[in-house]
C-alpha cells in the first residue's frame, strides 16, 4: 500500500530523519513509535508533502508520490490528522465537515449555488458515526479537546481516504478520552476497510490495536515488525521501553 | 419566543428596505444629500470588495486602491477619449482591473501575511506612479477632468423621474448597479467557493489537506475583489466628474481598509456600514474641528479594543444581549 524508501531530511545540519524505510500493508493498522523528538512528525510531514525530503521516495499503490503537494495527495486517497488539533475553529462542526466534502467532491469552484444544504446528508451521517451529530451547530473551536480531535478525524474521513495517517491521535487526552478515541478509530477503520498509520507515544494504545510497529529513535528505524517482535527487541527495550521503567 | 423573534428579525428583508430607502434619497430634493449618498454607496461597494479578501479569505491588502484607480481610469478614458457608451465602458473597468489583479495577484499570493500586504502596496504604488506620469493617456498629475455622465435620457422620459437632475439620474443608476454587485458578492460568499475561502482564512494548512489548492483560491478571490473594486472606481470617476492619480494612492487603500475594520470585517454588510459611518462622521466632525484624523484615530482605537467585530459586530452583540433576557 504505502512504501517509504530511504527518506532523509535535515534542518540546518541536524538530521531529523535518516534513511528511513518501512512498509504499510494494505488494510492493516500500523504504528510508528518513538520518544519525543525521534522524528515522527517530520516523517509524517515528508510523507504528506508538507516538507520536501532531501533524498528518498514515498510510493503509494505503486505510484511515486514523493513531493506531491498536500491538496493533490488527499485527492488520491491519503487522509491525515495533525498532532496539534487542526480544525476550522470559527466555523461550526457541520461547516467543518461539509467543507471537506465540498472540496473533495470538486464543488469548491461553484460560485453561485447556495452552500447551506449541499452534502447535508453525507455530513450528518458522518457526524453521526463520530458521535458529533447532536453538536453539529456548535462552533468547532468551543468543543472539548477530545471532541475537536474527533472532528478532525471527521475532516479526514470526508475525503474518503484509502489510507489514513494520524499524528498522535490521543495527544493531550485524558485516559477515558484516549480509550474512547482508540475504540472509535478502530471501529471506523474496520467499517471502512481503511489502512491506518499512526504515531503514538502511549505504548498501551499502540499494542492494543496495531498489527505492525515501527520504532524510530533519533531519526533512524531501530525496529520494525509485529508488536511481539518489537517488544522483544533488545535495542528497543534499551532506548525506549527502558526509559519508562 | 426569542428565537422566533430573532428569526423574524433575520428574515426581514433588510437589504431590500435599504435599497428602497436609497432610491428615495433624490426625492428629498437636496443636492447635498444625494451627493453624500452617492459617495457612500460607491465606497460601500469598494469596501465590500476588499472584504472578500480581508474578511473572507484572511488576506490583508494594503493596495486595493490600485484596482479602484484602474477601473476609474478605464471607464473615464473610454467614455471621454473614445466616447464609448457607459454600457461598454463600465464592464471594461471590471475586466481591466481584474486582469491587473490577476497579474499582480499571481505574485502576491506566493507570499504570506505582512509580505503579502507589502507587495500589494508596492504594486499599488507602481499603478499610482504610472497614472501620475503617463501624461498622454492618464493626463498625469492634472488627472482627467470632465468625464461625461452616461446617457440617461431614457430615465428622464420616465414619468416620476422627469423632474430630477442628471446627477440624480446617475445616482439612481449607481444605486441599482451597486445593489446588483452586492447581490452577486453576497451569493459568492454564500457559495461553496466562499466556504472554501473561509477555510483558508481559518486554517490554510488544514484547508490544503482537505484538498483546497490554497494559492489558486486566493488568486481567484484577489481577481474578484479587484474586478469589483474596478467597478466601484468606474462609478466613482463619473461621480467625481474626473479621474485623478490619487484614486490609486496608498491613502485611498488605507481609507477603504479603515472602513472595512470600522464596519466589521466579520460580516457581509459590515464594510457598507463602515463606509456609511466613516463618510458621515467625516462630514460632521470636519464641520466642528480641523482635527478630523485625530478624532478618527480615537474612534478606531476604541473600536479595535472594545469591539473587534466593528460596528456590525457590536450591533450583533447588542441584539443578542437584548434578546437574551426574554429567553429566561
Amino acid at each position: 500500500m504505502l512504501e517509504v524508501r530511504e527518506l532523509t531530511k535535515s534542518f540546518d545540519g541536524f538530521i531529523a530523519v535518516s534513511r528511513v524505510s518501512f512498509d504499510v500493508p494494505k488494510g492493516g493498522v500500523s504504528a510508528i513509535i518513538g520518544p519525543n523528538g525521534a522524528g515522527k512528525t517530520t516523517l509524517f510531514n515528508l510523507i504528506t508533502g508538507h516538507l520536501r525530503a532531501d533524498t528518498g521516495r514515498v510510493v503509494l499503490n505503486g505510484r511515486d508520490v514523493t513531493g506531491v503537494p498536500p491538496h493533490e495527495l488527499c485527492r488520491i486517497g491519503v487522509g491525515r490528522s495533525f498532532q496539534r488539533t487542526n480544525i476550522f475553529a470559527k466555523l461550526t462542526v457541520y461547516e467543518n465537515v461539509q467543507a471537506a466534502f465540498l472540496s473533495h467532491r470538486g464543488r469548491g469552484w461553484n460560485v453561485f449555488a447556495s452552500v447551506r444544504d449541499l452534502y447535508r446528508d453525507e455530513t450528518m451521517s458522518l457526524l453521526e458515526s463520530l458521535g458529533l451529530a447532536s453538536r453539529a451547530g456548535e462552533i468547532a473551536g468551543f468543543l472539548s479537546h477530545g471532541a475537536q480531535k474527533q472532528l478532525e478525524l471527521g475532516l479526514a474521513l470526508a475525503l474518503e481516504p484509502d489510507i489514513l495517517l494520524l499524528d498522535e491521535p490521543t495527544a493531550g487526552m485524558s485516559a477515558t478520552e484516549t480509550r474512547e478515541t482508540i475504540r472509535l478509530i478502530d471501529r471506523v477503520a474496520r467499517e471502512r476497510g481503511l489502512t491506518l498509520l499512526f504515531t503514538e507515544h502511549d505504548m498501551e494504545v499502540v499494542f492494543s490495536i496495531a498489527q505492525k510497529v515501527t520504532v524510530l529513535h533519533q531519526g533512524r528505524v531501530i525496529a520494525d515488525g509485529s508488536p511481539a517482535q518489537v517488544r522483544a527487541d533488545a535495542e528497543v527495550r534499551r532506548v525506549y521501553l527502558g526509559e519508562r521503567q | 419566543m426569542a428565537s422566533a423573534r430573532s428569526y423574524t428579525v433575520k428574515r426581514f428583508p433588510w437589504p431590500l428596505l435599504v435599497l428602497l430607502a436609497a432610491l428615495f434619497v433624490p426625492a428629498l430634493g437636496s443636492r447635498f444629500y444625494t451627493f453624500l449618498a452617492n459617495d457612500i454607496i460607491i465606497w460601500a461597494l469598494f469596501a465590500t470588495s476588499l472584504n472578500l479578501l480581508v474578511g473572507y479569505t484572511g488576506l490583508v491588502s494594503f493596495g486595493h486602491a490600485a484596482y479602484f484607480g484602474i477601473g476609474a481610469y478605464t471607464t473615464g478614458i473610454l467614455m471621454k477619449r473614445a466616447a464609448l457608451p457607459f454600457l461598454l465602458a463600465f464592464p471594461a473597468a471590471a475586466v481591466l482591473a481584474g486582469a491587473f489583479a490577476l497579474v499582480f495577484g499571481t505574485f502576491c499570493v506566493r507570499l504570506t501575511r505582512i509580505y503579502f500586504a507589502m507587495l500589494t502596496l508596492a504594486f499599488a504604488q507602481i499603478v499610482w506612479a504610472i497614472c501620475f506620469k503617463w501624461n498622454e493617456v492618464t493626463g498625469g498629475e492634472q488627472g482627467m477632468p470632465e468625464v461625461p455622465y452616461p446617457d440617461l435620457a431614457w430615465m428622464g422620459s420616465l414619468p416620476v423621474l422627469r423632474d430630477l437632475r442628471t446627477s440624480d439620474h446617475f445616482y439612481l443608476l449607481t444605486v441599482l448597479l451597486v445593489a446588483l454587485c452586492l447581490w452577486i458578492l453576497h451569493r459568492i460568499v454564500r457559495s461553496p467557493f466562499g466556504r472554501m475561502l473561509t477555510t483558508i482564512r481559518e486554517n490554510a494548512e488544514r484547508a490544503e489537506f482537505i484538498g483546497v489548492h490554497v494559492r489558486r483560491y486566493e488568486l481567484a478571490a484577489f481577481v474578484l475583489a479587484g474586478a469589483f473594486a474596478g467597478l466601484a472606481g468606474g462609478l466613482f470617476g463619473i461621480f467625481n466628474r474626473g479621474v485623478f492619480p490619487d484614486f490609486a494612492y496608498w491613502t485611498k487603500s488605507s481609507e477603504v481598509l479603515i472602513m472595512t475594520l470600522l464596519g466589521g470585517m466579520g460580516t457581509f454588510w459590515g464594510p457598507s456600514v463602515g463606509a456609511l459611518a466613516l463618510i458621515l462622521l467625516n462630514q460632521q466632525i470636519v464641520s466642528y474641528t480641523e482635527y478630523w484624523p485625530f478624532v478618527l484615530g480615537i474612534i478606531l482605537v476604541v473600536l479595535l479594543f472594545g469591539f473587534p467585530g466593528g460596528l456590525a459586530g457590536a450591533a450583533e452583540l447588542l441584539g443578542r444581549r437584548l434578546s437574551r433576557p426574554r429567553r429566561a
